[in-house]
Parts: C-alpha cells; structure tokens; sequence
C-alpha cells in the first residue's frame, strides 16, 4: 500500500513538474546553503589542520613586537632577537628541541633571464629539523657554510620550478639582490598552507649570508621553534616567555614586546571561528528550509481544494482517513525529498566551485548529506499534515458534491 | 438466506434540531433482496439521495436501524463503513468521476488497490472488468479522450471490479443522451442478470427506470409507491 502511494505521489508531482519546483525551491535553497556552508566549513577546518601539521608539530614561533598576525610592526619598542636569546632558549626552556633563528625578506632571484619573487628565508639546518623538513635533491648546508655565512642557497620546489622550469638547479648560481648564490639543494615538496599561500616558494639561505649581504644588520627577527612531544605547548610557551621577559629586562608590570604563537592555538582559533560563521550561515539556512516548508503546505493545501472530487471517490470507494491522509503526506515528503536531493546536488556543485574560489578543499561529507535528506524529509512530514489531515477529514458527500 | 441484503426500519435523517429541525427522512421501512434491480425515483428534496448515501453507508440514519446484510450500519464507524464500501459495495455517479489524467484500467484498478490486490492481479480483474463493458480497446486511453458514455462505462467497470454485493447508481443516465443512455442502461440490465449484481439506481426519467424491475417513488422524505414496473409508471 505504501509503495502504491509512493508511486501515485510520484505520478501527481510529475504530472506538475513546473510547480513542483517552484513550490520547493525553498527547501532547495535551504538544503543547498548547509551543504555548502558545511563542506566549506569542513574544508577550510581541514586545510587549517593540514596547514598546522605541515608547518610541523609542537612548534612554536616566536617574533619581536606586539601579538598579533602578519608581520611584525616596526614600532620604536620592537627588539629583535640575537643569538644569545636563541641559544638561550634552547639551553635553558625544557622541553625545547631546537630553536631555528631566522631573518625573511621578500625579494627577486634571477637564473638566466628569469625573474622570480619569493621568501628569502636565512637560518641554519635546525630550521629543517623543526619543519621535519629535507631535500629531495643535492644536500643541507654544511657546518663551514653556515659558520662563514656562505652564498649558498636551498630552493623550495615552486621555486626552483619557476627559476629552472624543471632543469636540474644544483650546482647552478642565481642571483639575489647581484649576490650570486650557489644552489646546493632542492626542498622535498609541502604543498599549500591553509593560509592560500605557496610553502614551497621559497630560497633559504645561511642566516650570516642573509643577516651580512642582504639586511645589513646581526638581529634575528623570527625563532621557530621544535616542542618535545612529551611537553605541553602552552607550558613551553610560558617558560620562553619568563626567559625572554628577564632577557629583555621587562618589569613585572610591563608589556611584552614580543609574542609566542602557539600554532596549535592559532589553528584552533581559526577553526573556532570557522565554526561560528557555519553556525550563522545554517541558522539562515534553517529559516529558508522554514519558509519552503511553509510553501509546501500551501501547494498542499491548494492541491487538497483542487482535489476534493478526487478525495471524495476516494472516500467512497473504500478508502479509510488515514489512507488518505497517509496519501497526501507522501505526497508533500516525496516533494520535500525532491527538494532536498535538488538541494544537495547544487549545494556539492556550488561548494566544489566556490571552494576552488576561495582555495579551500572540497570535503565529501555523506553525514551532512544524510542529515540534510532525513531533515527535508521532516519538513515534509511537518508542513504536509495539516494538509494531509484536511483532506482525510472531508466528508465523502461533500467533496462528491464539490464542484 | 438470513436476513435480506438491505433493510431499512424506521430510518429517520433529520438536520438540526427543535424547531429549525428539516427531515430529510421520515421513518423509511425497505427492503431489497439480492439480485434486484431497483430504479428510485421522485423530486429533488424528496429524501432519494439521503437515502442513497444512508444506503450507500456514507452516511447513518438519525433514528431507526438500517441493516447491511444483517449488520446494523449505524453502529459503525467512519472507517467501519469505508470497510464495506471497500468491499461490498460499488458506486456510479452522474458526473462520472473518473480520476482525471490516470487511464482507464487505472481508474478501475483504483478499488482494487484499497482492497491490497496485488499489481499483476488486479491489472487482470480490471480489464476482465473493462470487458465486459465493451471497452477492452480502450484501457489505456485517459477519460478526456473518450465520449460520455464510455466515461461512464469506465466507471461501472470501476465499480464492478471489485464483485460487490450491490452497485449503487446516482442518475448513471443524467449527463448522457438518449441512446447512449439506452446503451449504459443495457448493459445495467445484462450486469444485473448475467452476474447477479443488486443495482439501486436514482433516475428522474421513466424511460430508464423502465428498464429496473422495481420502482421505488420518494416525496417528502416518504415512499409512496414501491412495486414492480407495471403498477408505478
């Protein structure tokens, strides 16, 4: 009996295909905004994670001036780091594996008559110890290389593929800033932060090379730095900070002049707020899939009116209340359902193009999908009843006599 | 046989009460055996169509008793009497009242499918149906494409399909002309006949209640003639 009304439900929406639609763009509409708003949602939480764990595990950066994103402000209170402070840390913090001083500047290398910008990175080989990093091709820098600060440099593979267009760099010389700079090694591939930026465009070379050549001052402006696994991140943080605070000879009452970011936390807040604007989005999402439930029960209520006589024969014939009022509640669930499938089709199709947009990777939830199918369903159920519940309470006499 | 097929005592259809009381029925006593074929004729407002749907189980008698083959009706409810319409009872209506947009064999499949007959059975019992009112070649056309007397063909098949007890026919006759309606009244006659089919039939014309072997007059929410076809024209 069921499958009988299945199929005549079907039949009647088929029968109206064009105001079918109409009638559950709403729930199409409110389908395909959590489908989309959720997939996003998960794709961002998922770069943001994969982002985390390709800058390494347990790391911690730590950068001259006031918290904050972006680069660090140069105000008259920024100090940057020296030597003593990285080896400091690495001697006095427990629970610090190394401590990668580093100094960045964007900048142009040339190879031939090719002009690329990237990251000029310059630090030592700990850097490639906390980003358990290696080369895919030639080798690390040497222990004289980075004593005499040598013009050697390691490309990223993005850059080695811009400059040498998939030639063989070592061994070759670029130029950076007119300081020609051997390469010596290619970095094995990362691939894409979450934060839309190229991890593998890059030139890293010997941190005296950077500090004596390019930027002209001995400071460092940026410690990466390698947690034990056995540490928490947040003690390790709070050490570094004591240490820096008496370092820098800040009072008990002054503010830091530097920050400790825990990448950990970073991704979490990000996640975090990822969270609260998939929340937002599905509460409008929720009151679409209120008003195309609202417009199921009209075009309900408009078919039950149309189709008294039909509901009268019906009766007379030996249908029973709940026969019919299970007919039209079918009806109105299959068209909801309708709905909900044409809403999860475009909701995949909207994510998968606006996440190549947004750069966010396109994350197949069946979960979200169920849920949005067995809650446009319910809408069905919902919406249909008062409908469905009128028409089982006609009166056979009357809706024969129905004109 | 036990009790005879319809027995009406004393039914009584009053709308409203005191003095803004109408009586539609006044105390009706009748009886109908199997294998009769009874027109019922008289006025509009005359009681034949309260009685009909009383008969027809659609609706229940305010004072008296009417007994459906020995049960008393008016102690059933709504979907107690959807029972027996499902499954002794068969209805035409002038209008005809085929589902629009839904072929022929559909519509007479449409009882069989409250009676829970499987898909490949009752395809089968709906075009024997369909047969035997001469419109095999039509099963699978829509009721708009087909004249007003096969319509109402289509709907005696309906209602035949399912073998009922009594079929129940309001005016089959009312929308159709002369000789269409001789047709339609025809087969009445052979359906009454060949399978034993009870047929009370509401009409206005004599020519076609001539053709039941028992008339039945209203007025007033009264019989007042009841016999066979000789004695009321």
């Amino acid at each position: 009996m069921l499958y009988e009304t299945i199929k005549l439900s079907i039949r009647t929406i088929r029968r109206n295909v064009m105001r079918s639609i109409l009638t559950v763009l709403g729930v199409v509409i409110g389908v395909a905004a959590v489908i989309v708003m959720v997939t996003l949602g998960e794709g961002t939480t998922a770069s943001v994670t994969a982002s985390v764990s390709a800058l390494g595990s347990n790391i911690l950066m730590v950068r001259p001036g006031q918290a904050g994103f972006g680069p660090a402000s140069a105000t008259a209170e920024t100090r940057n780091f020296t030597d003593a402070d990285v080896t400091a840390i690495e001697q006095q913090v427990p629970g610090v594996v190394v401590a990668a001083p580093m100094v960045t500047r964007s900048l142009t290398s040339i190879s031939g008559n090719v002009n690329h910008a990237q990251q000029v990175t310059g630090t030592d080989n700990r850097y490639f110890t906390a980003r358990d990093w290696d080369v895919a091709e030639g080798r690390l820098f040497s222990d004289s290389e980075v004593q005499a600060g040598s013009a050697v440099c390691i490309l990223g593979s993005s850059t080695s593929q811009a400059l040498f267009e998939g030639g063989d760099p070592v061994g070759e010389t670029i130029r950076i800033r007119n300081i020609p700079c051997r390469v010596i090694g290619v970095l094995q591939t990362k691939g894409n932060s979450g934060f839309g930026q190229d991890q593998d465009d890059l030139v890293v070379m010997p941190l005296k090379a950077v500090q004596r050549r390019i930027v002209g001052h001995p400071d460092i402006t940026l410690m990466y730095i390698s947690v034990d696994p056995g540490y928490q991140t947040s003690d390790v943080s709070a050490s570094i900070t004591d240490l820096l605070r008496e370092r820098r000879g800040i009072g008990a009452n002054g503010t830091d002049n530097f920050s400790v970011q825990d990448m950990a936390q970073v991704a979490s807040m990000l996640t975090s707020i990822s969270g609260v604007l998939t929340g937002l989005l599905s509460a409008v999402a929720g009151v679409s899939l209120l008003v195309g439930g609202i417009g199921i029960m009209n075009i309900m209520l408009v078919s039950v009116t149309e189709r008294t006589r039909e509901i009268g024969i019906r009766l007379a014939i030996g249908a029973q209340a709940r026969q019919v009022l299970l007919q039209f509640l079918v009806e109105a669930v299959t068209l909801s359902v309708f709905g909900g499938v044409l809403g999860i089709a475009l909701g995949l199709g909207l994510a998968a193009v606006g996440g190549r947009f947004l750069s966010v990777p396109f994350v197949f939830n069946p979960t979200i999908m169920a849920i949005a199918f067995v809650f446009s369903a319910l809408v069905g159920v919902a919406f249909g009843y008062f409908p469905a519940r009128r028409a089982a309470r006609l009166d056979p006499i009357e809706a024969l006599r129905h004109e | 046989m036990a009790s005879p097929l319809i027995q009406f005592r004393g039914v009584t259809k009053r709308y409203g009460s005191g003095d803004a009381a109408v009586y539609a029925l006044r105390g009706i006593d009748l009886i109908i055996n199997r294998g009769e074929f009874v027109a019922v004729m008289g006025p509009s407002g005359s009681g034949k169509s309260t009685a009909m749907n009383v008969l027809g189980c659609l609706d229940t008698p305010t004072e008296g008793t009417y007994e459906f083959m020995g049960l008393d009706v008016g102690k059933f409810d709504r979907d107690q009497r959807a029972m027996l319409r499902r499954y002794y009872l068969g209805f035409v209506f002038q209008g005809f009242n085929l589902l629009p947009r839904t072929s022929a064999v559909e519509n007479v499949e449409m009882p069989l499918v409250y009676r829970g007959v499987a898909a490949g059975e009752r395809r089968k019992l709906a075009l024997a149906a369909l047969a035997k009112v001469g419109l095999a070649d039509r099963a699978t056309h829509d009721p708009n494409e087909l004249s007003g007397g096969q319509q109402q063909r289509v709907a005696i098949a309906r209602a035949i399909a399912a073998r009922p007890q009594v079929m129940l026919a309001d005016e089959p006759t009312g929308n159709l002309d002369t000789a269409t309606s001789n047709d339609v009244m025809k087969l009445l006659v052979d359906l009454n006949r060949a399978e034993g089919i009870t047929i009370v039939m509401v009409t206005h014309e004599p020519d076609m209640a001539a053709y039941a072997g028992r008339i039945i007059h209203f007025r007033d929410g009264r019989i007042v003639a009841d016999g066979p076809k000789a004695e009321a024209a």
